[in-house]
């Protein structure tokens, strides 16, 4: 890993943790953007993690661009290790794949599409190297996942397969991005799944749908009253495939204001989960499911 | 209420100075694309410069004003009509109860602003009264306005009629416009030929343009350095592990058509970026309408500070101008 520094324009640095994504790089992002946010550095306005990056906006104004960039050098020597445990949250995010409105809309954008005879779920299955469907879901949920960034559109969360590389799921994006995406779809493109926020653009696969709204701007939404954005970079997600008359029933229940979606308190060591990624994991659904 | 919307024109939002802070979530800062003329608006009406007023696209807006109140013009050249007599824009002017203001057609840039004394009130929703329609956020519900939709106006200001922001101190974009650009982010990722060509080369405003970003056409496709594609990027020479993407940077997804990101800007995605519209070249994008010439001009941060601290100096020009009018 090299940090590459640029600037932004005149009101922006931005960061290169690493070119390529790993669970470090991550790590040393999101310890990073918390330096920035502690150091109270007058002139910075926005701090931004991502997957293997980060970015900081400030006013020109107020701190010189070259002195900007000094502070964060400063502190990126200052953490000469980054944090490798985290108090965070692990949430169980209800899915139903197969679902008939992605479907119907991934057949309508099958001409931009790699493999139009097939489904999205179906070609990702195959290219990487799964017998069925089934197995596909059975693997991309018998993991948790690193929610690694949020953004794109508002609230809308990047999540990172925690498992070694070799078995890391990879799919291409769509050749040209479809127009359309049903909201609370749940989708995958390069190595990262996301769940759609909000209904519009996207080149993502998309495999199924959550009964769980994420993003409720009116905060209506009995676990999104006190912020309208329900994740944040560090939180831990673990899928729960669900059939249809489990995805009607939590449909039904959060328009009644009574969903409440299952979230654990949970430290996570990232070289305690090197060590043993398959025993870790299984230590962190205990941690979702313990009563 | 104090202001009915007759027609909506064509996407017209209520917009202040923006909702800074929440980019991280995703949140774009929206508020007026051209800030300037927001600000001058504003000014021109006695509101604070941050007041929130509305954005019209190409089209004004028929309005009916049920209480006085005085008003003003900016951006666009976008004549407005009180009872069909029309008013010069960047001029305050008095719309009586009862009256209706309407437009007439766009005769140069993209964006009118209007500012009422008093400024539109909706409910601040995370610091601005901004729309962000893609989140449904923020605004007049969120949206755009419609038919029918009755817009609160806050107390009044200290308002004056007759107010003018000099000619010369109008700000709209050149033929062919010209935005100066840092290069920077992942311009390492192109050759240098590659590089020289998307300087020179002239392109043009694609029909794809709106708040969330503006794509360009009709120039040379980028040469990409030869590279083993990190893991999580992508299969794409375009595409990076998906990371932020700042106000003003310009991607350019599979090489072929840059597009730069503005005040409803996408927080990050996938596609390499070449560089950043610079903080003082921003207000002219929202003035640009489809099929606009343009070229993007090689500057350094030193003609990016300058250029940023002339744009300073030509407001606070404004401010005293409209002071003594």
């Amino acid at each position: 890993m090299s940090t590459r520094y640029s600037f932004g324009g005149d009101e922006h640095v931005f960061v290169e943790v690493d070119e390529e994504m790993s669970l470090e790089a991550f790590f040393k992002s999101l310890s990073l953007t918390n330096a920035v946010r502690a150091s109270s550095i007058r002139g910075v306005t926005e701090v931004c993690p991502a997957n293997a990056s980060f970015q900081v906006k400030f006013d020109p104004d107020v701190i010189a661009p070259d002195d900007m960039l000094t502070e964060l050098k400063r502190l990126e020597a200052a953490a000469a290790k980054a944090e490798s445990r985290i108090r965070t949250r692990i949430i169980e995010i209800p899915v139903f794949f197969r679902d008939p409105w992605t479907t119907e809309t991934l057949m309508r954008f099958r001409e931009r599409h790699q493999d139009p005879k097939s489904t999205d779920i179906e070609y990702a299955a195959r290219i990487n190297g799964y017998d069925s469907v089934d197995a596909f879901i059975a693997a991309f949920t018998g993991s948790p996942w690193f929610v690694s960034m949020v953004g794109f559109v508002a609230g809308l969360p990047f999540l990172y397969q925690m498992v070694e590389r070799e078995r890391q799921i990879e799919v291409p994006k769509y050749l040209r991005p479809r127009t359309d995406t049903p909201k609370l779809t749940v989708g995958f493109g390069g190595c990262f799944g996301c769940i759609y926020s909000v209904r519009g653009a996207g080149g993502y696969q998309m495999f199924g749908i959550t009964p769980m709204p994420i993003y409720d701007p009116k905060q209506e939404i009995s676990y999104l009253r006190d912020f309208m954005v329900f994740f944040k970079p560090g939180d831990i997600v673990k899928w729960k495939a669900i059939a249809r008359e489990e995805y009607d029933a939590a449909v039904a229940e959060v328009e009644a204001g009574r969903f409440s979606p299952l979230i654990r308190e949970v430290t996570f060591d990232l070289d305690e989960f090197h060590r043993d990624v398959d025993g870790y994991n299984r230590k962190l659904d205990e941690v979702l499911h313990a009563h | 209420m104090p202001i009915r919307v007759v027609a909506p024109g064509l996407a017209t939002t209520v917009q202040d100075l923006g909702r800074p802070g929440y980019y991280h979530l995703g949140i774009p800062i929206s508020g007026a694309m051209d800030r300037f003329a927001m600000r001058c608006a504003n000014l021109l009406v006695g509101n604070d410069e941050g007041a929130a007023g509305l954005e019209c696209v190409f089209m004004g807006p028929e309005l009916e004003f049920r209480s006085e109140a005085v008003v003003a013009v900016t951006g666009a050249e976008l004549a407005p009509k009180v009872d069909g007599d029309e008013r010069p824009t960047w001029t305050s002017f008095r719309v009586k109860a009862g009256q209706i203001l309407s437009f007439g057609f766009l005769k140069s840039g993209a964006r009118a602003y209007v500012a009422i004394s008093g400024g539109i009130d909706v409910p601040v929703v995370l610091g601005s009264r901004s729309t962000y329609p893609l989140g449904a956020l923020g605004g007049f519900e969120g949206r755009s306005l419609a038919a029918g939709d009755e817009l609160a106006v806050g107390g009044a200001g200290r308002s004056g009629e007759g107010r003018t922001v000099p000619e010369s101190l109008r700000r709209m974009p050149g033929k062919p416009a010209e935005l100066r650009v840092l290069p920077g982010l992942y311009w390492h990722r192109i050759t240098a030929a590659s590089g020289r060509d998307f300087f020179a080369d002239t392109w043009k405003v694609a029909p794809e343009a709106d708040r969330i970003g503006y794509r360009f056409r009709g120039g040379r496709p980028l040469v990409f350095v030869p590279r083993k594609q990190p893991f999580g990027a992508g299969s794409d020479p375009s595409n990076i592990v998906d990371a932020c993407y700042p106000y003003g940077s310009i991607q350019v997804p599979g090489g072929t058509e840059p597009i730069v990101l503005h005040r409803d800007a996408v927080s990050g995605g996938g596609y390499m970026m070449v560089g950043t519209v610079i903080s003082a070249d921003m207000d002219l994008i929202g003035q640009m309408q489809p099929h606009t010439e343009a070229r993007f001009v090689e500057v350094d941060m030193a003609t990016a500070l300058k250029a940023r601290h002339d744009r300073a100096a030509l407001l606070n020009k404004v401010r005293a101008a409209v002071s003594t009018t």
